[in-house]
Parts: C-alpha cells; sequence; structure tokens
C-alpha cells in the first residue's frame, strides 16, 4: 500500500525493505496536526534546531580545544584569534546555550499552561523533564572549559554540594574531581562528558518525539481533535510556520552573537582560572539563578541541594499533582491567575539568585522558594478540586471557526464564552 | 496578549543575569562614545597605533601582552617589512639548540610579545606583591570594560581626608574600593607622538583603550560587519517566510 | 516527491503562479542560509593564522661547513640542508639522465650547487632517510638511505635504487642573503 505513494523506483525498492520513507512520510509529512496552535507550539522544533546547532558547533570546537589546565585557557584564546571564523563558532556555542535554554523554558511554561503533562501525554513530560536535566548537567561542564575564573569557581561550588550528602558525601565529592580539588583531570572527564551527554539528549528527545507522535500535538483548547476536519498535515502547513518562527529565532541570535555577543557572560570568564583567589561576585550563568537562589534560599548545607533538587524532581510528579480534567489554562479561570503569579515568582528567583546572599534577598528568597513549592504542592491539587471551570467548545473546528486559526485560543474562546 | 507577557520573562532573565555584570557599585564609570561601539563600530587605526606605542613605553614594563604576536600587528596598519623589523627589537628565548641550551634570538612575526617577568610569581615579587594582570583580554575581563580601562587611568585623585592610604597602595577614584596597588601610570605628555596627536591623560587613556579593546578581540570589526550582513539576510528570510506561511495557510483560515 | 503532492493534498488553489513563488524562494533562502553556514564550519579546519605564521622560516647557513648538514623543522616535516663537498658536487652532475628513475639534472635541483635543501621525506611511505649524521649509512650512492624499505638516494637527493618513486622533493625556498635561506 505504502509503496503506491512514491513514483521514483529506488525509493520503491528501499521502502519495500527498509520503510525509511513510509515513516519519514507518516511523522514529518502527513502526520495530522491541530490546526489551531498558537507560535508557543514553534518552541518544540526550535529546541531541536538549537540542540543541533550546539552539537555541530561543539564538534567542531573540539576539534582546536585542549582539555588541560595548562592549555585550555589558551586553546580557547587560539580559536577566537586564529582558527578560521574561529570566533564566530565560539559565540554560536556560547550564546547557542544561553538561546537553547531560553527556548526550552518558553517550551515548558508553554506546557504548563495548556496542561500538555496531563493524561495521555505523562511520560512525554517525563521525558521533556529528563531533557531539561540532561541540559543543566550539559550546560555547567561545558562553561567549565574554558577554564576562566567563572568556570573553576562554578565547577568548585556545584561540585561541592554533593559533600552535603551524609556519609559518603567527601568521597562522592573526590570521586567526581579525581583528586583533592578541582583540576586537570576533572576538566578532562568534564570534556569527555560534555562531549557524550548532548548525545544522550538526542536519545531522549527521539523517545520525547516517538511519544509525542503516538497521540499528537496538544492544543491551545486542550480537547483532542474529532477527526480530520480538526487537524492539517505537518507538511507544509507546520513545516512553514516553524521555518518562519526559526527565521525569527535566528535573527534574535544572530544578533546577540555579532552585537552583543558576551551581553550574557560574565567578565571574569575572560581571566585564567586562578585556584587561589576567588572572584568578588560568584554567579552561575542565568538559567541557574533560579534554582541557585533555591539552593541558597535554605540555610541547611544538605537541605538546601535537596531543595534544589527538588524543585526540578517536583516536576516528575506533576501530571499527578495537578488533577483538573481541563488541560488548558484558557478554560481555568484562577489556575491562570496562579500561573501568571508562578512565572513572576520563577522570574524573581532568577533575578534573587543573581544579588548576594544578604538582607532582604534572603527574605525574597525564601518567600519566592516557598512559593514555588507551594504551586506545585498545594496549590495545584487544591485548584483541581476547587476550581470550576469555564465550558469546553465542542470541537477544535468550531473554536477555529470563531476566530482564526493563528490568532490562537484566546480570541477564540472570548466569542465562545 | 501572551507574548507581552513572554517579553517581559525574556528581557527579567537578561536583566537578572546582567544585573552582576554591571559589578562593583560604588564608582560610577566615565562614559565615552567610543568609535567601536555600535553595530556599525569601527577601530580607529590611528588611535590603536598611538595606543600601542603608549602601550610599550608605559605598560610593557609590567604588563604582558599574552595573546598577542607581532604578526597580529598588521590589523593596526602596519607593513610586513615593519613588523619584521620591529620584532627583531625584542630578544625571544628559543630552544634547545643541539647542545641542549636555550639562547636568546631576536624576535620574528610569529613570536608572541615576551613577558616582561619569567613567571607570575616574579611579577608579583617585582611589585610589591601585587600581580600586574596581563592585558591582551583586559577590556573583556572587566565589566564595560573600556570605560572601566578609561576611568581608571584617568581617575588617580588625592585621597578624601578620610580616608587613609597604606604604603605602596594609591587612590583611585574609579577602582572598585578606592585602593590600587598600581601607581598612577599616565601624568600626561609622556609619550611623544609621531603624529603629533596631543598627549594629555585622558588622550593617551583613550589611545590605549582603543589598542586594547583591539587586543582583546582582533575580530571585532569583522563580527560587526558580518553580523549586519547576516541581519539582513535574515530579516529578509523572515519576509520571506511569512509570505508563504500565509499563502500556505490561506485557505485553512477561510474553511 | 511528496511536496507537490501534499500541497494539493492541502488543498492549496491551483491558481499558484506569482504567489507560490514565494514558497519556492523561502526554501531557496533556507538552502542558501545553510549553504554559507556550512562554510565557516569546514573552513575552520584549514591551517590557523598562527599555523600559517609558521609556514615560512629563515635559517642561517652560514654554519655549515663543508661536508656537514643541518635538519630544520618546516610545516613540520624535516627539511635536510646540506653543504656539499666539491667531490659531491662532481659525482652529482657527472650522472648520466638515463640512469635515473625520475631524470633530473642535479642543476635543477638547486640553486646554489654548494647547498642542497630538500625534504627529509622519502618518496616511498614517509619514513625519514638516514645521512644527515656523518656516521650515518648513506647508502650505495653516497647520498641518503631510507632504512624502512631501503631506497637509496644520491647526493643529489635522487631516487637510485629501491621502491621510492620519485628523488627527494625540494621545498620553495630562496636565498634572502648569502648566509640565510628562505624556505616556504
Amino acid at each position: 500500500m505504502s509503496a503506491d505513494k512514491f513514483s521514483n523506483p529506488v525509493v520503491r525498492w528501499v521502502d519495500h525493505r527498509l520503510p525509511i520513507f513510509t515513516f519519514m512520510d507518516h511523522e514529518l509529512n502527513e502526520y495530522p496536526t491541530p490546526k489551531n496552535l498558537n507560535y508557543f507550539w514553534n518552541f518544540g522544533s526550535l529546541a531541536g534546531i538549537s540542540l543541533v546547532i550546539m552539537i555541530v558547533t561543539g564538534i567542531v570546537l573540539a576539534m582546536s580545544y585542549t582539555p588541560h589546565v595548562d592549555y585550555a585557557f589558551q586553546s580557547v584564546e587560539r580559536i577566537m584569534r586564529d582558527v578560521n571564523h574561529g570566533w564566530l563558532i565560539r559565540y554560536i556555542h556560547m550564546n547557542g546555550a544561553s538561546f537553547f535554554f531560553i527556548v526550552v523554558f518558553i517550551h515548558i511554561f508553554r506546557g504548563l499552561y495548556y496542561g500538555s503533562y496531563k493524561a495521555p501525554r505523562e511520560l512525554l513530560w517525563i521525558l521533556g523533564v529528563l531533557i531539561l536535566l540532561l541540559m543543566m548537567a550539559t550546560a555547567f561542564m561545558g562553561y567549565v572549559l574554558p577554564w576562566g575564573q567563572m568556570s573553576f569557581w562554578g565547577a568548585t561550588v556545584i561540585t561541592n554540594l554533593f559533600s552535603a550528602i551524609p556519609l559518603v558525601g567527601d568521597s562522592i565529592v573526590t570521586l567526581l574531581w579525581g583528586g583533592f580539588s578541582v583540576d586537570n583531570p576533572t576538566l578532562n572527564r568534564f570534556f569527555a562528558l560534555h562531549y557524550l551527554m548532548p548525545f544522550l539528549i538526542v536519545g531522549v528527545v527521539i523517545l520525547h518525539l516517538v511519544a509525542l507522535h503516538r497521540f499528537g500535538s496538544n492544543n491551545p483548547i486542550g480537547i483532542d481533535p474529532s477527526g480530520p476536519q480538526d487537524t492539517v498535515p505537518f507538511h507544509p502547513y507546520y513545516t512553514i510556520k516553524d521555518f518562519f518562527g526559526l527565521s525569527i529565532f535566528l535573527s534574535l541570535f544572530a544578533a546577540t552573537i555579532f552585537f552583543f555577543p558576551n551581553f550574557m557572560g560574565h567578565p571574569d570568564n575572560y581571566i585564567p582560572a586562578n585556584p587561589m583567589q576567588t572572584p568578588a561576585h560568584i554567579v552561575p550563568e542565568w538559567y541557574f539563578l533560579p534554582f541557585y537562589a533555591i539552593l541558597r534560599a535554605v540555610p541547611d548545607k544538605l537541605g538546601g541541594v535537596l531543595a534544589m533538587f527538588g524543585a526540578i524532581a517536583v516536576l516528575f510528579i506533576l501530571p499527578w499533582l495537578d488533577r483538573s480534567p481541563i488541560r488548558s489554562g484558557n478554560f481555568r479561570p484562577i489556575f491562570r491567575i496562579f500561573f501568571w503569579v508562578f512565572v513572576a515568582d520563577c522570574i524573581a528567583l532568577g533575578y534573587l539568585g543573581g544579588m548576594p546572599a544578604e538582607g532582604i534577598y534572603v527574605v525574597l528568597s525564601r518567600v519566592a522558594t516557598a512559593w514555588y513549592f507551594l504551586h506545585f504542592l498545594a496549590i495545584l491539587p487544591l485548584l483541581s478540586v476547587i476550581e470550576t471551570p469555564r465550558p469546553l467548545p465542542q470541537s477544535l473546528s468550531k473554536s477555529v471557526l470563531g476566530g482564526t486559526a493563528l490568532a490562537g485560543a484566546a480570541s477564540a474562546v472570548k466569542e465562545k464564552v | 496578549m501572551m507574548k507581552w507577557y513572554q517579553a517581559i520573562i525574556f528581557s527579567c532573565a537578561l536583566f537578572a543575569s546582567n544585573a552582576f555584570a554591571a559589578g562593583s557599585g560604588d564608582v560610577v564609570l566615565k562614559h565615552k562614545d567610543w568609535s567601536f561601539n555600535g553595530p556599525f563600530g569601527t577601530l580607529d587605526k590611528a588611535a590603536m597605533q598611538r595606543g600601542f606605542q603608549a602601550y610599550r613605553e608605559i605598560c610593557a614594563s609590567c604588563h604582558s601582552l599574552d595573546y598577542i604576536a607581532f604578526r597580529n600587528l598588521s590589523d593596526l596598519g602596519y607593513s610586513a617589512a615593519e613588523i619584521k623589523a620591529f620584532a627583531a627589537e625584542y630578544d625571544v628565548e628559543d630552544g634547545p639548540n643541539d647542545e641542549g641550551e636555550m639562547f636568546i634570538r631576536p624576535g620574528i612575526a610569529a613570536d608572541r610579545f615576551p613577558s616582561p617577568y619569567q613567571n607570575d610569581a616574579a611579577a608579583r615579587a617585582g611589585n610589591n606583591g601585587a600581580y600586574p594582570p596581563d592585558l591582551s583580554l583586559i577590556t573583556k575581563a572587566r565589566a564595560k570594560g573600556p570605560d572601566y580601562l578609561y576611568s581608571l587611568l584617568t581617575s588617580y585623585k588625592d585621597a578624601p581626608e578620610d580616608k587613609e592610604v597604606p604604603d605602596g597602595m594609591y587612590y583611585n577614584a574609579a577602582y572598585p574600593g578606592h585602593l590600587i596597588a598600581m601607581p598612577q601610570p599616565i601624568y600626561g605628555e609622556d609619550v611623544i607622538y609621531a603624529d603629533g596627536a596631543p598627549s594629555d591623560v585622558s588622550a593617551i587613556a583613550s589611545d590605549l583603550v582603543y589598542f586594547l579593546t583591539w587586543t582583546a578581540e582582533p575580530s571585532l570589526e569583522k563580527r560587526k560587519r558580518t553580523g549586519v550582513k547576516v541581519l539582513i539576510f535574515l530579516l529578509f528570510m523572515v519576509g520571506m517566510s511569512y509570505g508563504a506561511m500565509k499563502f500556505i495557510w490561506a485557505d485553512v483560515k477561510k474553511a | 516527491m511528496t511536496k507537490t503532492q501534499t500541497l494539493k493534498q492541502g488543498d492549496i488553489p491551483a491558481n499558484m503562479g506569482r504567489r507560490d513563488f514565494i514558497v519556492v524562494a523561502s526554501y531557496a533562502m533556507a538552502g542558501i542560509g545553510l549553504a554559507s553556514v556550512a562554510w565557516p564550519l569546514i573552513d575552520q579546519m584549514n591551517p590557523a593564522a598562527d599555523t600559517l605564521a609558521l609556514a615560512s622560516i629563515e635559517v642561517d647557513i652560514s654554519k655549515i661547513e663543508v661536508g656537514q648538514a643541518i635538519t630544520v623543522k618546516w610545516r613540520g616535516k624535516p627539511v635536510f640542508i646540506r653543504h656539499r663537498s666539491e667531490t659531491e658536487i662532481t659525482s652529482a652532475q657527472s650522472v648520466q639522465l638515463s640512469d635515473l628513475k625520475d631524470p633530473q639534472t642535479d642543476d635543477e635541483r638547486v640553486t646554489n650547487p654548494q647547498f642542497l635543501v630538500m625534504i627529509g621525506v622519502c618518496t616511498h611511505l614517509g619514513c625519514v632517510p638516514l645521512g644527515q649524521k656523518t656516521g650515518d649509512v648513506k647508502g650505495e650512492y653516497d647520498g641518503w638511505f631510507c632504512p624502512c624499505h631501503g631506497s637509496h638516494y644520491d647526493s643529489s637527493g635522487r631516487i637510485r635504487k629501491g621502491p621510492a618513486p620519485l628523488n627527494l622533493e625540494i621545498p620553495p625556498y630562496q636565498f634572502a642573503s648569502d648566509a640565510v635561506i628562505k624556505i616556504g
């Protein structure tokens, strides 16, 4: 049957034995996608492309990088100065990490708002959180490689987190370091792992996509498409839309790379690592700041570490914390308010993570940390019981008819309610 | 509507990340309109050449320039012959030779600037325990580097009455904490420029900023020039893909 | 193959004409963009500026005694510079071209007959031939001998016997002065 699809005899011959073309046609071409997706659904494909950009530039950088404490900084400067187009490739990789996180954070908040983690997409969500964890580990180790002051002291502080584990903590830290402080063995293994982990991410991304295609994309209305009238084939409708989104993304990305390449970095990382002197303000990269704030908010060492990892762990069980059967926040008036409060809370945590741990900032960090966990552990479970949702439309088509396909749910819902 | 919120997320995240870059809050930096600022910024070759001369005559006795090779000076507008002659003025340690000895030879274009000290410890020992940092990356290794460097070089003052200045330290209004181990390096008229440009304190400081902005990132001009081209291409692509998207989706809207 | 099919499948009206130009043009731009990004990624593998800076070197040859040779490193390879004796020069010049596997006169191989400058890499499989030091085996033609597979070179560095197909390669060089040669 499927063989009829392809007119090219070579394609037909291959496809009969290895149905790769049928697979691609099914998953990338005719794959039915809700027709009412808004621009927030662009961020999944953007994340995928960001991953590819990072892997490609990373492999290329590894060709000129030397993972040795005496040469690492120098080899990065050689890339910036002597290697052909090295400055461009390194700036892409360096800012690419930030843009990857921006995209993934928006992707996650989109999932949170539209209830994309709810049945039957729990595993899809969990795989996504796993990707986030792997990304954080990869980004952390990558930041160590240039062997600047922030690299060194970031590595020291973060690896020391593990010393909070009772009994075996110190042994684990020694094991991570391969010595008694962050030193050459540490740099070497971080380089090895930084090269490995993106490929693990690719693996999980593939599983993420398999899980996605099992039930298809969620959509701004949050109800399942009731038939072909509610969907369009992925190609060309969403390929072109993703392409448009990509063009905008690349424009912002390029503006950063070419005009403010060091805006999201820290000047201290252009000072070679010095194990004898800690910089005055050490801060992680901006994407770790909310978690860093949570770490510092808890006055106990082990408690802080647990809270920080707990902030991610709680995302794993989110599908079972929010029991409301309504997916989309558009139909949950109270949830919607709390969602934006939560967004504000995360931004506040990010801000506080970058402030010195003193005075009012400590108090605010504690409040914001408490709210973070309260949101997941108390507010969401409670809302699923007490909230009265707005009536849902009967089908995607009807709501689509009301508004326009591209304007997304918001306008459609207004018509309906 | 939600895009509005997202814009806030984005800008807040960026703001938060940049808040520390602003760094030590108790000094106000002098801001200058550098020619290399902005998307069309360029480096001023004459100023860089003057800055290079000032570096050689004022800074080089203590501060190294590890990441710059003589050959890089072609960016400043020097010819290959000038660079060769210039490099030959320096003694470079090479070796070992056939007898296993290190030997001194004149520099060649491919050599990097020799460091004024054998090693960090010697540098420290020669400067009251304070390490004179390498200058190649200095404008990138400090928050608002060019303004910082300019302010630092022009802000040596008499300490206010209530501020005690220990021996071997100097008062500088632009340095975090105001006490700096580097004595005032520029007093004005320290160098005589071949092109007759003014050599008061702020002129020399400004020339040095140009030179050291280049040493920190020799690719700066190329980066900005490429950036303008890439952005024009991408913005065109945004327009095209938007048109294509509207075209493809036209029938779905009507459905 | 499937692009046009799907366009139809998506019920796009048949009156495409000028308007579908924009679709094709967008995809073309994506292609151009991708291609122009590919170049820096490939070109970064070419020699970097610091490598190129050492691509030409200057060597002082005034201290090489007659009958002695020095080896210098140029582009990661050994370069043999031999100050030849009159005997060596004469024997190199007197060889009949018909006796040579890779016919080349001695004149073609030197700028100044006293100094023979060549890359010390055997043209067979890349080993470094012996013959630079006074005590080395110099092979049957009193030049160089490659110990890997037994290639014999004469005092002009020409292949005379053994598996190597070509004479030892002459690098581009010129005399910057009587005492200094610039290789590369």
